[in-house]
């Protein structure tokens, strides 16, 4: 599906020229690179379907615009663009030259099995990159997501989903209490704010399987824990993932709303959209239907807090998304310059300014400029800014990411109706740990 | 099957001589039909079977490890819990829509004003697509938003947890099952009564039965058969079933509505284990098979009493 209208290539190369002359200090917009070498290509796109896949296929006419290069693109549902991705690409003949990734699920799949080309050389050629697209531009998360164990840039960072709590104020307000700084603040506050006979409760996030494991993970972090060593050990029993595991425990059982064991990312949102419910646990990228009057009772009535702080130290879980191009594409630097233009200063204003997404870039999230055009609230601004300072990767680099959110997922779930944490967190690494041995052998 | 299908065939006779000989011009006539069955069924399956045989893992080699990964299923409790769910949630999507959708169809076989509108306007969940059927009921199963609980509250019932609580969460999903495939056990089954003839009810009506004495000794007898259809169509269906669970509970919560399908669904899609996925797929291919042949049999035995009635 497209949305919008084609602009002017003049006003879109003025304004790429414009951001690079005004970033880079003394560096010329004569830097840009060849933006029509590869014209007349053709190349196909295969995007994932959400705010950042809708924004990228919106402006794609723009795309051609700049550089003739004719683009073709598909949405495709999360979980599906998943699987379609992994089995083109053990095909070795993928229908997509540009691929749009989840590095917190595929990161490390797609960096054993060398899917991806490598954008090392691309990246210093000036014919090819804008003058300010640099490596120090991204964030740590960013490279530590984009490079592989030999430094090689193999696809370019695009959005970054930090781990924050949405609040209501009035909730807070009306029962006197403050925003938690801690962890134990956070369980006094979420059961002072839970009342069940009104139907309020003080605090939500993620029960169902596999989805909950980033909330288990956020806190496992600030207890100063890991998930996996650096000998590819699963740190997953160890006394910070117990108490982890006890403070889940403690807060959806005891603050949350009944049938939590079920909820996903919606239901807590729908929950929380509602009013009742004082706090919500998620990413960054939930925003907009809050401040939307047609989907939310609390519009106005948002706080937007940065993690507490854990035992050991703060900590933001991060995800992130990245776009590459395939190594067996014949297209490498047409669908290179599609990803440049994907993680562009132009692209990534629109993306924060909607509130779809965060840039890996600083110099995007920092410009008072683009701040000035996002339409969120400002304290959700200083939110994400905030999160980006304590940020760390939320889920392990580890290609069966999936069956590790699966496994200890149905560990996290099964401890709403009953069991005990350590039991079933050494259960859950027993079973998982021959699965990542065997990935990696 | 084939064992059952051969037994109907009449007292094996040798082929007349004229037709044997010309049994080798027959070939072109039959070979279109047989390389699309064997490319589209036979092909799929015997490759299955062999990657069962195999340790692959996607983006990683393949090696040959016989009969291990059907040695895991016996120790795996994951596939031992997916196998009850998938048998308690075949029984009850299976009992509770032929139940309804036997009691309907005789609701709806009587004369009553704007029987036509009623009938059309209940087969109307059949028409709809399960994923978006789903995402409705999903909405309506939500414990503090959703309009289920909100009935249950003007009648005074407490809030139930419907699919977000392991022990109600099959019967919920079972629910929507009956919700949506009642009508076509109700449409088989109003076939069937549409061809039952009138003279047994005559006979029954001078020797002075009653209506219950009628139901249970005519009308159920002869419409058996039907019954019977309906419930081989609804067990496939049934056991197989993958959409609406998968869109409102994805298996959860954690594993407590995962059935067969939707383990093998995760360890093949998910877990790129494709030939610990192939040998769940085999596995799950022969219950449904037992399922099949045990269901004809059954029919087969209901047709016989009805001959035996009739005798």
């Amino acid at each position: 599906m497209r949305f919008g209208r084609t602009t002017r290539r003049s006003v879109l190369a003025g304004t790429m020229a414009a951001g690079a002359f005004g970033l880079s200090g003394a560096r010329l917009a004569w830097a840009d690179p060849a933006w029509k070498a590869f014209e007349g290509t053709d190349l196909e796109v295969m995007l994932t379907k959400g705010p950042r896949g809708e924004t990228l296929q919106k402006y794609e006419d723009e795309f051609t615009e700049l550089t003739g290069i004719r683009v073709g693109s598909e949405q495709i549902p999360e979980q599906q663009q998943r699987q379609k991705a992994v089995i083109e690409l053990t095909s070795g003949s993928p229908s997509f030259d540009v691929i749009h990734l989840s590095y917190h699920v595929q990161k490390r799949q797609f960096e054993k099995a060398r899917w991806l080309a490598d954008f090392s050389q691309f990246l210093k050629d000036s014919n090819l990159t804008e003058a300010t697209l640099t490596e120090d531009d991204f964030s740590a998360a960013g490279l530590l997501y984009a490079k592989n164990d030999a430094g090689e840039m193999r696809s370019l960072p695009f959005s970054v989903d930090y781990w924050m709590v949405y609040y209501n104020k009035e909730m807070f307000e009306r029962k006197g209490v403050a925003y938690p700084t801690t962890f134990d603040e956070l369980v006094t506050a979420a059961e002072k704010l839970t009342d069940p006979a009104n139907g309020e409760y003080g605090f939500v996030a993620r029960g169902l399987r596999n989805a909950n494991v980033p909330v288990w993970t956020s806190f496992l972090l600030g207890y100063g824990g890991t998930m996996v060593d650096e000998q590819g050990q699963l740190k997953t029993d160890t006394p910070e993932a117990i108490e982890a595991a006890k403070l889940y425990q403690r807060l959806l059982t005891k603050s949350a709303p009944p049938g939590v064991a079920g909820f996903n990312w919606s239901e807590c949102q729908s929950a929380f959209l509602q009013g009742k419910v004082g706090m919500w646990m998620d990413g960054v990228g939930f925003a907009p239907p809050l401040e939307d009057p047609t989907k939310s009772r609390i519009v106005g009535k948002v706080g937007y807090g940065v993690m507490p702080k854990g035992p050991v130290k703060q900590v933001s879980a991060t995800f992130g998304d990245g776009i590459g191009v395939a190594e067996a594409s014949s297209n490498k630097e047409a669908g290179y310059l599609y990803c440049q233009w994907a993680v562009s200063k132009l692209m990534g204003s629109r993306l924060l300014q909607a509130g779809g997404g965060v840039p890996f870039r600083k110099s995007i999230l920092n410009d008072p400029e683009v701040r000035k055009g996002v339409t969120l609230p400002a304290e959700w601004v200083e939110c994400v800014a905030g999160s980006a300072e304590v940020s760390e990767l939320g889920l392990p680099v580890i290609i069966p990411v999936t069956e590790f959110r699966d496994t200890f997922g149905t560990a996290l779930t099964t401890l709403l109706s009953e069991g005990d944490p350590a039991a079933l967190l050494k259960q859950a690494t027993q079973q998982f740990q021959p699965v990542l041995d065997k990935s990696e052998a | 099957m084939t064992s059952s299908l051969a037994l109907e065939k009449p007292a094996a006779a040798a082929p007349p001589a004229s037709r044997r000989r010309a049994g080798g011009s027959l070939w072109p006539f039959v070979l279109p039909a047989l390389i699309v069955v064997a490319s589209v069924i036979v092909f799929p399956w015997a490759f299955t079977i062999w990657m069962s045989l195999n340790e692959w893992q996607i983006g990683g080699g393949s090696s040959f490890v016989g009969l291990a990964n059907f040695g895991r299923l016996l120790t795996d409790l994951r596939f031992h819990d997916a196998l009850w769910h998938t048998l308690y949630f075949t029984a009850l999507a299976v009992i509770l829509p032929v139940v309804l959708g036997l009691f309907s169809a005789i609701v709806f076989h009587q004369n009553f004003k704007a029987r036509g509108f009623l009938r059309a306007l209940f087969v109307m969940p059949m028409m709809a697509t399960p994923v978006a059927i789903a995402l409705v009921w999903a909405m309506m199963f939500h414990p503090q938003l959703g309009v289920l609980n909100y009935l249950l509250s003007l009648v005074g019932i407490p809030p139930q947890l419907w699919v977000f609580h392991p022990a109600t969460v099959i019967p919920s999903l079972v629910l929507v099952e009956t919700w949506q495939w009642t009508p076509l056990v109700m449409l088989i089954v109003l076939g069937g009564l549409a061809a039952i003839p009138t003279e047994p009810y005559e006979s029954a009506l001078i020797d002075g039965a009653s209506g219950w004495q009628m139901f249970w000794h005519i009308t159920l007898p002869l419409v058996l058969p039907f019954v019977m259809v309906a419930a081989i169509i609804r067990s496939i269906d049934a056991i197989k079933s993958f959409d609406i669970i998968y869109a409102i509970t994805q298996g959860g919560p954690g594993t407590a509505s995962e059935t067969i399908n939707l383990y093998l669904y995760s360890v093949a899609f998910a877990y790129y284990d494709i030939g610990y996925g192939s040998a769940i797929a085999v596995v799950f291919f022969l219950m449904v098979i037992g399922l099949a042949v045990l269901l004809l049999w059954l029919k087969k035995r209901v047709q016989w009493t009805e001959v035996g009635i009739g005798a």
